[in-house]
């Protein structure tokens, strides 16, 4: 049996009440709308199924889901790499098909695989992109872009002379190199270290705020967990889920109030244990978990049920289940075999 | 149109070219040169003439082409090869450019390259044997249809290629043959008349017929004919392409 899923949260409205400064701009405030797109590849597989989508202007927009799930193969068909089986894709109001000059000008998109001609030099490559999506050579705002990243003592260098992450950093650079408004992250930070993954974030949150569009796939759900401001969770080629981050970890989330206890208890009182307080440690620390969602009561509730059984609390600690807990349950819950 | 597009393709091949310079424009002109050596000076001095001229001058047109013709196949086919080997192709798929635009970009840096390459042959042959061009104007147009044409079948052969061994296949195994066989060693009197009608069916000998009518105003078959056959042959590729973006073969999945 397929258990229910949570429903994909309808945007509209959420759109419609939409953050003031969004208000003067004229853009359309969504950027990305995605209709029920469907993907079949030669082989006959089906890599999206009926997926309906809206990402709006200005936001970052985490796509978490596991290996296989269709998460490339939706960006790859917003970009113009995959073609699509059916369904409907609009970019900043224009369709991807009939409109491609004007969708994908606007896009620029970091691949999943680092992929690059090892004889070129970064400068070569940048220029190229650049010129590919129709914009005239501008070597100040190359120049700026590629201090930015650490790259510009490495310009003349031929691409296999860098290393991984340097290489990766190209391929942002080469993204960014024609000034889009939405950019794809297909997995950036993959085999990327500490510092450059804090690096990222920060060029990450820049864009943003010059109003950049930022799609991201990322395998570390802390990382979507940092930027994101909605999640969308896709499995089997189903979007699963789609949600204001905050929002999805206060539902779905939950806490555990842990209570060190001075003295270890020989049994819990029936008060505690109606409460549903669990005893651990030998009785030395209670543990009570409770739904993030209006669950203060509940926590005042078993407070005064401690002092009134006269037990001295030596420490409390609460913890709040992360992204990444509330992930594993969401895409754990096994479909039946579906191929 | 997307100019900047263009431009920035255009650059970005003709510096690969820069890079390969040994192999992609060096090579070609020795190899010419031992065909000077052996056939034109050592093996040539022996013949008489043949449609009129010395052997070591007839031989320039169809040598020039030999070079033409396989390197513009290459040059064209690698190019775009590369890209779907590397996987770079995804930019240049998700680049707001029209089909038309990333061939007008690739084959015109390959046809330039070629060009350029046939100009360099022209210029070495001078060193072996007085040149004389009757209709500097036709062997311009033969050399550009040319180089045009068969850089659009290479970017053909660079897109249905799976493999390395696939992209030198056509030059090596189809293109040289026809070449050889199409009158750039003899004219096709000199053979038999069963074989005349033979080659006849050979598309590459009314090329080489043509560009050689420019220098010496004899051919074998008549200019029109051979200006036809170049017709037909860029149609083709035209048609071919048009297909393979039409469809996404083997460009997108
Ligand atoms: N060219 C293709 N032909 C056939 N099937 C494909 C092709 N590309 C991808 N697939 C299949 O489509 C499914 C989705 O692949 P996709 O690359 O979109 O997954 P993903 O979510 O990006 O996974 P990952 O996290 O591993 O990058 C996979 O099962 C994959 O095998
Ligand atoms: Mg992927």
């Amino acid at each position: 049996m397929r258990r229910e899923c949570p429903p994909v949260r309808r945007e509209r409205d959420a759109i419609s009440d939409a953050d003031e400064a969004a208000a003067a701009d004229t853009r359309p405030p969504v950027m990305v709308d995605v209709q029920g797109l469907r993907k079949q590849y030669h082989g006959g597989f089906l890599a999206l199924r009926d997926v309906s989508l809206r990402i709006r202007r200005g936001e970052i927009f985490g796509l978490l889901g596991p290996n296989g799930a269709g998460k490339t193969t939706l960006i790859h068909i917003i970009c113009g790499i995959v073609t699509l089986s059916a369904g409907t894709v609009r970019v900043a109001g224009y369709d991807i098909h009939r409109q491609y000059r004007e969708t994908r000008r606007r896009i620029g998109l970091v691949p999943q695989e680092l992929t690059n001609e090892a004889f070129e030099t970064v400068w070569t490559t940048l220029t190229y992109s650049r010129g590919l999506f129709g914009k005239a050579a501008d070597p100040v705002y190359l120049e700026r872009l590629l201090k930015d990243l650490s790259l510009w003592d490495k310009r003349h260098s031929p691409m296999m002379q860098l290393s991984g992450g340097m290489k990766r950093r190209v391929l942002i650079a080469k993204a960014l190199s024609h000034e889009p408004e939405i950019l794809f992250l297909d997995e950036p930070t993959a085999g990327v270290d500490v510092d450059l993954r804090r690096d990222m974030w920060k060029l990450v949150r820049g864009l943003r705020r010059r109003g950049v569009t930022i799609i991201l796939t990322t395998h570390y759900i802390e990382e979507a967990e940092e930027m994101a401001d909605r999640i969308g969770v896709i499995r089997d080629g189903e979007l699963i889920l789609v949600q204001d981050k905050h929002e999805l970890m206060r539902s779905l989330g939950s806490k555990v109030v842990t209570l060190e206890l001075a003295q270890p208890l020989a049994h819990l009182p029936e008060a505690l244990a109606r409460l549903g307080v669990e005893c651990e440690q030998g009785g030395r620390t209670l543990r009570y978990r409770y739904s993030a969602e209006g669950g203060e009561a509940g926590v005042d509730a078993v407070l005064r049920a401690v002092q009134q059984a006269g037990l001295t609390v030596h420490d409390l600690h609460t913890r709040e289940s992360s992204l990444e807990q509330i992930f594993v349950r969401l895409v754990g819950e096994q479909p039946e075999e579906a191929q | 149109m997307n100019w900047h597009g263009i431009a920035a393709i255009y650059r970005y091949e003709m510096e690969r070219t820069r890079r390969t310079l040994l192999q992609g424009i060096v090579s070609p002109v020795i190899i010419t040169c031992l065909y000077f050596i052996v056939f034109g000076a050592a093996i040539g001095s022996r013949i008489d003439e043949v449609q009129g001229v010395s052997y070591g001058a007839f031989l320039v047109p169809g040598l020039t082409m030999f070079m033409v013709l396989t390197q513009s196949v290459s040059y064209a086919s690698f190019g775009i090869y590369f890209k779907r080997f590397t996987g770079t192709i995804y930019e240049l798929l998700s680049a707001p450019m029209s089909a038309i635009e990333i061939v007008i970009g690739h084959v015109g840096a390959a046809a330039s390259k070629s060009f350029v390459l046939g100009c360099i042959i022209l210029a070495t042959a001078g060193v072996f044997v007085p040149l004389e061009i009757q209709h500097p104007g036709w062997m311009l147009l033969f050399l550009v249809l040319t180089c045009i044409t068969f850089s659009l079948l290479g970017f053909i052969i660079g897109i249905w290629a799976d493999g390395f061994d696939k992209l030198q296949f056509v030059p090596l195994l189809v293109i040289t043959p026809l070449v050889f066989l199409g009158g750039t060693f003899y004219a096709i009197d000199m053979l038999p008349p069963f074989w005349q009608t033979v080659t006849l069916f050979n598309p590459v000998l009314y090329l080489i017929s043509g560009f050689r009518w420019s220098f010496y105003g004899t051919g074998d078959v008549s200019l029109w004919a051979s200006l036809g056959m170049i017709a037909v042959f860029l149609g083709l590729a035209l048609v071919l392409i048009s297909w393979i973006f039409h469809t996404g073969y083997r460009l997108k999945d």
